[in-house]
């Protein structure tokens, strides 16, 4: 897994609330048998019309492509469990999603693949919202190891939280099968008394 | 009692193998089921790290997502989903993982061969990379949906890292009323709660509702878990749960059947036992449900008019739903004409699903404007069906009986609903593209689906009863 540490980057705003991974990465897309490429169709219907034009007021092609940061609305990447919408986030360059909420599957999929997900507060993301609307090259900073989100030039920061387990993960760049397995004696002790 | 339990925390307490202060638990996982989409990036990463499917033995593969409905026996036309296909035959061999493909007499949707085969016990974890695992825990057993990574995980050492979730009870007494079906109870739920409404949690249902319900009603209820944020939802095993586990193909034989009982026995939350929320609900306020928008919480009574304003979770995405569905604020969906219907998918595929819908359908012949596809869960299924005579009375009433898999659920084969079609469909979401780029869904329960394609518009069952 790709180390993560601290970000400075402008942002990529999708202020549209539930957006499910149906959305992320349509499902049509999902019979690749490797994890590359995925960037290609991220938010495939909406970033083309019927006749694979693009749709030139979409964020996504509209916005600068360097951009790391992507920011959406309330329970971003609900629904399916699909890693291919962590994967399709990544590839196509971000390296962190902030929202004021994130569905639970989607959450754990994007720690496991160097992507990390920032739970702000409705108000704080509605305020980031504004301020990119205002000026697009707002430049925000990510900080893991302070868990900090801050905007540059500005007073505005917010902590955010993550365990400890996924930070020393994320900051090392660590795999956690690696260290599952690395149980394995307790996992075998574990099945010598397991009641099913 | 000292220390009152859930069900939740008796079948969670007994899996954990370890915890990782501040981080998550080592939960041991019993059964791992695995399909075409979310399995090859898996595989090939155990070949990478040069190791092998830890227990192969609690591994259970098959083929549904990709699959076509029809002539099942030739090769699969479409290049990528035959390549998918054949990817997973070869991982299964190599990695010594029992499948059941397209042909086996046990293939099937997921999460309907493995309650059906037995598989699928009381107080056991289950895992799938797919969301409606939750299905599962119609039997009182924790089952969630899990990433590809995740997937990997549990093939290398049968274990999952997994925060405790926080615990929700949802009680729901009372009589149903005449034509309300556990989809219509589950829709109801949700369109209170929002679909974010159980992130987070992790949802026992309970009450009378509950109790009186068959395991494949319950099944439907828990499968929708997700589509309110919940990793899962379950259901305390009762004497219909053994019943419906017993003599199926892999369940615990005689005597250990017997021992196995005792134990499922247990398995009941305690009284005083602690939730993080408790929500009631009461059965007569719910009537046939109808979603009309592009999140499940997003529905209503089938005889009500979508709300003017947006309801709580979809204030932003309200007007953007509504425009993606060409319908307008305070309308009623009722007599709205309809394209397609679709009865199938992992939520309402099931015997008891196609013997409801066929009653009705008997003797009649849907509108024949409409296309309508009817897709048994699994092979069993569909032969079950055959030898009833269901198969037939769908095809004489003008629909079409297909073979096994997910179809147009999620359109992953060639069962797309066209652009701005509305498909009134038994399935789990109403996302915007779900069933096919443009289309237009709206979640029914399968008598709703049924009376809908007789007429060719959204109609009230209670109307036709």
């Amino acid at each position: 897994m790709e180390r993560f540490n601290t970000i400075s980057s402008k942002a990529t705003p999708i202020k549209i609330e539930n957006i499910d991974t149906d959305q992320i990465i349509p499902a049509r897309f999902l019979k690749a048998v490797s994890r590359e490429g995925f960037g290609d169709n991220l938010f495939r219907d909406w970033r083309y019309d019927d006749s694979n034009n693009l749709i030139s007021d979409f964020i996504l092609n509209k916005a600068d492509k360097e951009n790391k940061i992507l920011i959406a609305g309330r329970n971003f990447g609900c629904g399916s469990s699909r890693e291919h919408a962590a994967w399709a986030i990544f590839d196509f360059g971000f390296r962190v999603v902030v929202s004021s909420f994130f569905a639970d599957i989607f959450k754990n999929n994007a720690l496991n693949n160097g992507l990390l997900p920032i739970q702000l507060k409705e108000n704080s993301l509605n305020k980031i919202f504004d301020l990119i609307k205002k000026d697009e090259n707002t430049k925000f900073k990510i900080n893991l190891e302070n868990q900090l989100f801050s905007i540059e030039n500005h007073s505005f920061s917010e902590s955010f939280n993550i365990n400890k387990f996924n930070k020393t993960c994320l900051i090392n760049g660590y795999d956690s099968i690696d260290y599952l397995n690395s149980k394995k004696e307790k996992i075998l002790e574990f099945e010598k008394i397991q009641k099913i | 009692m000292s220390n009152p339990k859930t069900l939740f925390d008796k079948v969670w307490e007994s899996h954990v193998v370890d915890t990782i202060p501040d981080g998550p638990s080592i939960l041991y996982i019993d059964k791992h089921l695995i399909h075409e989409v979310t399995s090859p990036q898996a595989f090939s990463g155990l070949r990478k790290r040069g190791f092998q499917v830890f227990r192969p033995e609690k591994t259970i593969a098959t083929a549904d997502h990709n699959v076509p409905t029809v002539n099942q026996h030739l090769p699969i036309q479409e290049e990528l989903s035959r390549n998918q296909l054949s990817k997973l035959t070869k991982n299964c061999q190599d990695f010594g993982v029992k499948l059941y493909g397209l042909g086996h007499k046990y293939q099937g949707i997921v999460h309907v061969i493995g309650p059906e085969l037995g598989i699928t016990q009381p107080g056991m974890t289950i895992v799938c990379g797919d969301s409606h695992t939750s299905t599962h825990g119609a039997f009182g057993s924790i089952a969630f949906g899990i990433g590809t990574s995740e997937v990997e995980m549990v093939m290398a050492t049968q274990c999952l890292l997994q925060k405790k979730p926080k615990k929700m009870l949802i009680e729901i007494n009372g009589d149903l009323s005449n034509g309300v079906f556990s989809k219509d109870i589950i829709l109801y739920i949700i369109s209170k709660i929002s679909s974010s409404g159980a992130t987070g949690y992790f949802v026992e249902y309970s009450g009378s509702t509950i109790s009186s319900l068959s395991m494949e009603a319950r099944m439907t209820i828990c499968n929708m878990s997700i589509e309110m944020g919940a990793r899962g939802g379950m259901i305390a095993p009762d004497q219909k749960t053994f019943d419906y586990v017993k003599n199926r193909k892999f369940a615990p034989k005689e005597k250990d059947f017997n021992r196995k009982v005792s134990y499922w026995k247990t398995l009941v939350s305690d009284n005083n036992a602690k939730y993080d929320k408790v929500l009631q609900f009461d059965a007569k306020d719910i009537e046939p449900m109808i979603t009309y928008g592009t999140n499940p919480g997003m529905g209503m009574k089938i005889s009500e008019t979508i709300p003017n304003f947006p309801p709580e979770g979809s204030k932003d995405s309200f007007a953007k739903s509504l425009d993606y569905m060409g319908f307008k604020p305070g309308t009623k969906l009722l007599n709205k004409k309809i394209n397609y219907v679709f009865i199938g998918s992992c939520t309402n595929s099931r015997m008891e699903d196609l013997r409801i819908a066929s009653r009705y359908v008997k003797g009649k012949k849907k509108a024949k404007e409409i296309k309508a596809w009817v897709i048994p869960g699994s092979k069993q299924v569909e032969k079950m069906a055959i030898e009833e005579g269901i198969d037939r009375i769908f095809t004489n009433a003008g629909f079409e009986f297909r073979q096994p898999g997910c179809s147009a659920c999620l359109a992953m084969n060639e069962d797309k609903i066209p652009k701005n079609q509305y498909c009134i469909s038994t399935s789990n979401r109403n996302f915007e593209g779900r069933q096919g780029p443009g289309s237009r869904t709206m979640l029914v329960s399968p008598l709703t689906a049924a009376v809908s394609a007789i007429n060719g518009y959204v109609s009230d069952i209670r109307n036709h009863l």
